[in-house]
Parts: C-alpha cells; structure tokens; sequence
C-alpha cells in the first residue's frame, strides 16, 4: 500500500527534521574538540553516532507505529526517536547530559528512553532484541493492542543474541519485527567481509516466518514493505524479518576518518542522498508544492531550533544527583 | 519443641508456593525458563504451577538465556512482572549482557521512567561433584552491580518471604538459592532448611539481616549455606565455651551493614564464612563495612572462610578440601583465640 499524501508529508518532515538535528549536533560536537581532538571535551562529550542518510528506514517503518507500539533502536538512535515521536526538547537535553534530559543526563546519546511513546535504546549491538520480543510477549499476553520493533544494524545478525531471540519471536508468534539498518558498514568492517550471506532476509528462512530486503533506500518501498510486517504482526500472524539497504553518509562516531571507505564511496552515496531525492519526488508527483515543502522544511529548522536552544539553556544536573534512580522509586 | 499448626516445608516448596499466591492475586506475574514447565523446574521450586496456571504464564523456554531473559527486561518494561529462572547461576556466561547491562541498568538510564520489576531466580552452590561449570555461587560477582538487589535465603520461611517481597518489588531482584538448601533429596539437603512455613502470603523484608543466633564472643557473618555451616560451628564453639553470634545476611544488596557492625560491636570478634571464592568478593565486603565504620571495635583480626581462588574441582576430596564446614569455622576461631 502506498503512503498517503499526509503520511508521505509526515515522512518527508521527520526525515527533515532527523537531518537537520544531526547537522546541528555536529556542529556543536566540535565545539571545544578543535584544535585538538577530546572527546571529553565541548557541550557534547563522548561518543557521538549520527544517522545522516539512514532517515528513510525509520519514517518508513514509524509511519506505520502509534505511541503504544514499542521500539527498541540502536548506538545510532536520533532518526528512529524522531520518527517515533519522542520529546525532542529532552532528547536534546539528554544529549547534552542536562538536567532537563529524558534521563536528567544518566544516558547520553546511546541511551533515550521515553516513555510515553515506548521507546528505548542501547549502546551494544543486537540488544534491543530481547526487549523488544519481551514487550511483543508483554502484548500477547495481555491481549493489549501494540506491536513491538527492534531496529538493528546489518552487524547485529552475527550476535548470538539476534538469532536466540529472532527464534524466540518466531516459536511463539510474537508481534514482532525486526528491521536491519544495512548501511554496509560495522563501524570499518565491510558487510561481505562479515557476514556469510549477501541479503540477511535470508535469514528469515532459519525462524520460519518471512523475509525481505528492501534496495535503494526508499522510503516508499520502505512504508510498504514495513506496513505489510506491521499489520501482520497486529493481526496476531507473527514476526517478520526486514533487510533495508541504506547509506551512512557519516562515519561511525564524530571524529571516524573513515580511511576505510573505498574511494569515491560517499561521494557517490551523497549523490543519493534520500532526502533531496524525496523533495523531488514530491514535487514532481504534484503530492506538494515548493511552499508546502519549504514550510515544512523551515518548521523543523525552527523546532531543532528550539530543542537545542532548550538544551543549551537548562542547566546541568546536580552532580550528587548520579547517585539516585539506581533503583525504582 | 514441636510447634502446634507446625507446616514444615522445603524452600522449593516454599518458592512454589509464593509464586502461586502472587500468581493468584497478580495477572501480571508469570514464570519463564528452562524446564520449569511440566518438569517443575530442575530444583523444584515451579512444581505444580502448570496445572495450575498452564503454558501462557507457565512459560517453558528454549535453550536461550541472552533471548529469553532479554525478553523478561521488556516484558518487565511494558508492565508484567516476570520470574525468570537461570537454571544454575554458573550459566550467567551466555547471558550477563541481558543481566547486567540491560536488567540492572535501564532503571537508572531511563532516569526512573522505565522499572524493570522482574526477579531472576537461580541455583547457586557445589557440594555435589559437579565440577566447576554447576557449582559456583558468584554472589560477590552480581551484588558488585549496580541496578540489581540480591537475595539468598537460607531456610523456607525466608525463602517464600523473599520470593513474595521479589515479586512486589519494582526493581529487579535477583534471588539465589542453593541448591543443597533445596530439599531435593538428590542434592544431599541441609536439614535445617526446612522448616515452618505459614500458609498465607507473606513478605520478608529486603535489605535487612537476621540475628540467627545470640552470642558475646564472636560474629560469624554468612548467607545461604553458610549459615547452617555456621550455626553447626557455634554449636561445637558452645561446648568450648565460646559464644558465637550467627549473622544471616539474607539480603546482598542492599546490604544490612548496620545489623553486621552493631552485632560485631558487641563480640568484638569477626568470622565471614562465603561459599564464593574469596577475593574481591562478600568477605571482603562484610569486613570493609566494620572495619572503615569503626575498626577499634575489633579484638582480633577478622578472619575468612571462603572458597579458596581456584575453579571448582570436580574430585569429590578436592572440592570439600575447598568448600567452608564447620570444622573450617571453628578452626578461624582457633585463630582467633591464638591471637
């Protein structure tokens, strides 16, 4: 089924918005980073994984999610908590290890949780998995409305943790999916140099349920093949498997040189980059005019705006303050 | 003295039993794991449940710790309250990262907005020559965690107490029980273990030790096993004349260090008796917690009965040369009274 115009509108402002954050954050990434390089130092210490070129896989697949559906995501997790709908003040604030942070700064960049739209992540490839089976099992078992989604890399199918719990969700036909973010790369390690199999959709076959790989970053392709998953999984029919080909038009953390591209790679992948390759479709398709476009592409210059601008101002947390939330209240 | 009303029963029927009762008045509470379905767990402590509850909460699980015990922290997450059982402790291998990283740590890395209210119940202990992979108690290893409040109940009350207090927590419990404490015949039971247990729900307070056994010259500081050890050392001690106090510990973390050092206050003596090996583990800690809060109470240098830092060696001489007894107890407070 193809998107809607406002779904198609939808997806093409978080895709926006998602750019627009990760530019900003890279921006400030190097605020006090230059002339030398320490990641413990500027507004935004530590490691930073940005999602530039990925956007389509998680408006494809979120287009089709409401806040009770749950998602577990990854290191590389801003796109996804766009497109899920979390609070981009706090995440912001969280970034930048404020106060005002969805986890008053006990996380950082690899671990947003949000609650009210069920969504968390994690720093160690492939685990999210086990959440998110869990809450489809949650869902299952408590007859309550709501899928669960573990988005992961294309490194993550080689972790034993991927494949125990892939055979979990299919042994008890949870609602459940998984979405492989195939950007080609763990961290410097070349996809065919990992991995034994060129579309991990083949996988699928080892659980029993179904398998697809979606080519060329699209994210209409990426909506259908997503909504077919989705509403499988909500019809109580089980899980699927979604291999998504996409292009990580940043290195793996601020600061990766990226040696290990092969030569004209990114110029290549920039060529494709998703979003302005979307703007045009939208035009030339009549869905949007160029000042529906800019409309939306100025409202999410101005709400990335705001979020950093709310994160910069709020204050840091009390440092004493690290020793609380070790356990439920 | 026999007790009227007396219901003497095992700690695997007694966890069985809380787990029914909270099962009764709490949907949301379900079992997972290896074998705890129509086996009734490889220790007993589901037995029963099945027929009672069937599959759906009485969840059989494959093989597959990392997935299954992943799937518990979002189960936990979304709103139920799952007991998940890690068959024997010695397999937290294939699984710490779902433990430790996940379980232990998205309370706090969700700032308090995520509770992952789920108890991970595990057999700890050797005893039994089953060599080194299925012997291990590794308390020392999960209480230095953050995120994680542990438990090793010693006898049938507390274990149903703690089982109960478990599953009403909203943080994750993680409950150790040992095997020879069990009540399985096969695993040679400590006698002791077994004993009264009321029939109604109840809990038994986490974070807080037990005065076992009231005595003036010396503190011996256990948990688990080790208490029975302990209390057949202040039996033998009594015959000397010496008066041994028996500290249960029955919580880990958090740990009752104001119960520790008000009792070694008042022996001025302190003997930790730990089947964990041990270096850099709970016999070291109970120590630390007297000594850096008021070292002048000490008569004596405190002194240690653990498992030496060895693998546990299947022979069965070699493995009870290596594990605490009695005897081992009596002879630290030998050492002591030399001093």
């Amino acid at each position: 089924m193809a998107p809607t115009r406002d779904e198609q509108l939808w997806m093409y402002r978080n895709m926006v918005t998602s750019r627009r954050f990760e530019e900003t954050i890279a921006k400030i990434y190097f605020e006090g980073k230059t002339p030398v390089f320490n990641m413990a130092n500027g507004p935004i210490p530590g490691e930073m994984h940005l999602s530039d070129g990925q956007e389509p896989v998680a408006v494809g697949v979120c287009a089709h999610l409401a806040p009770e559906d749950v998602v577990t995501a990854t290191h590389r997790p801003h796109h996804q908590a766009i497109a899920k709908g979390v609070d981009l003040n706090r995440m912001a604030a969280e970034i930048f290890g404020k106060a005002t942070g969805l986890s008053g700064g006990r996380g950082g960049h690899m671990h947003i949780f949000d609650a009210d739209v069920n969504f968390a992540c994690s720093g160690i490839i492939a685990q999210g998995m086990g959440p998110a089976v869990g809450a489809a099992l949650s869902r299952k078992m408590q007859g309550k409305p709501g899928v669960a989604v573990a988005f992961v890399g294309e490194g993550a199918v080689n972790q034993g943790g991927w494949h125990e719990a892939m055979n979990l969700a299919a042994v008890w036909n949870l609602p459940f999916v998984c979405v492989i973010e195939d950007n080609g790369w763990g961290i410097s390690v070349a996809k065919k140099t990992a991995s034994a199999v060129a579309s991990n959709a083949d996988r699928a076959a080892a659980y029993g349920i179904p398998g697809k790989r979606i080519e060329g970053n699209d994210p209409y392709a990426i909506y259908e093949a997503a909504g077919e998953a989705i509403a499988r999984a909500r019809a109580g029919e089980g899980p699927s498997l979604l291999e998504v080909e996409t292009y990580r038009l940043a290195g793996h953390f601020m600061g990766d040189a990226e040696a290990y591209r092969p030569e004209g790679e990114k110029d290549a992948l920039f060529a494709k980059d998703p979003i302005p390759k979307m703007r045009t479709r939208l035009l030339d398709e009549g869905v949007a005019t160029e000042a529906d476009l800019a409309a939306i592409e100025s409202e999410s210059d101005e709400r990335v705006a705001a979020a950093i601008d709310f994160a910069r101002t709020s204050a840091d947390p009390v440092p004493q303050d690290a020793l609380t939330r070790v356990f439920a209240a | 003295m026999t007790k009227t009303n007396e219901r003497k029963l095992t700690i695997a029927r007694a966890m069985a039993e809380a787990v029914a009762q909270e099962m009764w008045i709490d949907p949301k509470v379900f079992v997972m794991g290896e074998d705890i379905g129509p086996l009734g767990g490889v220790y007993g402590n589901t037995r029963g449940l099945i027929e009672e509850f069937g599959p759906e909460r009485i969840r059989d699980t494959p093989i597959s710790e990392t997935a299954f015990i992943g799937a518990a922290v979002g189960a936990a997450q979304d709103g139920m309250r799952p007991v998940v059982e890690l068959m024997f402790v010695d397999f937290f291998g294939v699984c710490f990262d779902a433990i430790y990283n996940l379980m232990a740590k998205n309370t706090y890395f969700s700032g308090g907005s995520f509770k992952v209210p789920m108890v991970l119940m595990t057999s700890t202990g050797g005893g039994y020559s089953d060599a080194g992979q299925h012997s291990q108690c590794v308390y020392g290893t999960f209480a230095h965690l953050p995120g994680m409040k542990v438990v090793a109940p010693s006898n049938a009350y507390d274990a149903k107490g703690l089982m109960t207090a478990a599953m009403r927590d909203d943080s994750p419990v993680v409950y150790m029980y040992h095997k020879g404490l069990q009540g399985m015949g096969w695993l040679g039971t400590e006698a002791g273990a077994t004993v009264h247990v009321p029939e109604e729900s109840y809990t038994v307070e986490i974070g807080k030790a037990k005065v076992v056994r009231e005595g003036t010259d010396v503190t011996i500081v256990s948990l688990g096993m080790g208490v029975h050890n302990a209390l057949k050392a202040a039996a033998t001690l009594e015959g000397q004349g010496v008066s041994a106090e028996v500290v249960d510990l029955v919580s880990l973390v958090p740990l009752d260090r104001d119960t520790i050092r008000a009792s070694v206050a008042k022996t001025g003596r302190l003997i930790v008796v730990d089947e964990d090996y041990m270096s850099y583990g709970v016999s070291g800690e109970i120590i630390a917690s007297v000594t850096e809060h008021n070292i002048s109470v000490l008569k004596a240098a405190p002194r240690r009965v653990a498992f030496p830092d060895v693998p546990i060696p299947f022979a069965r001489v070699m493995e009870q040369y290596c594990l605490p007894n009695p005897d081992k107890i009596v002879a630290a407070w030998d050492q002591i009274a030399a001093a």
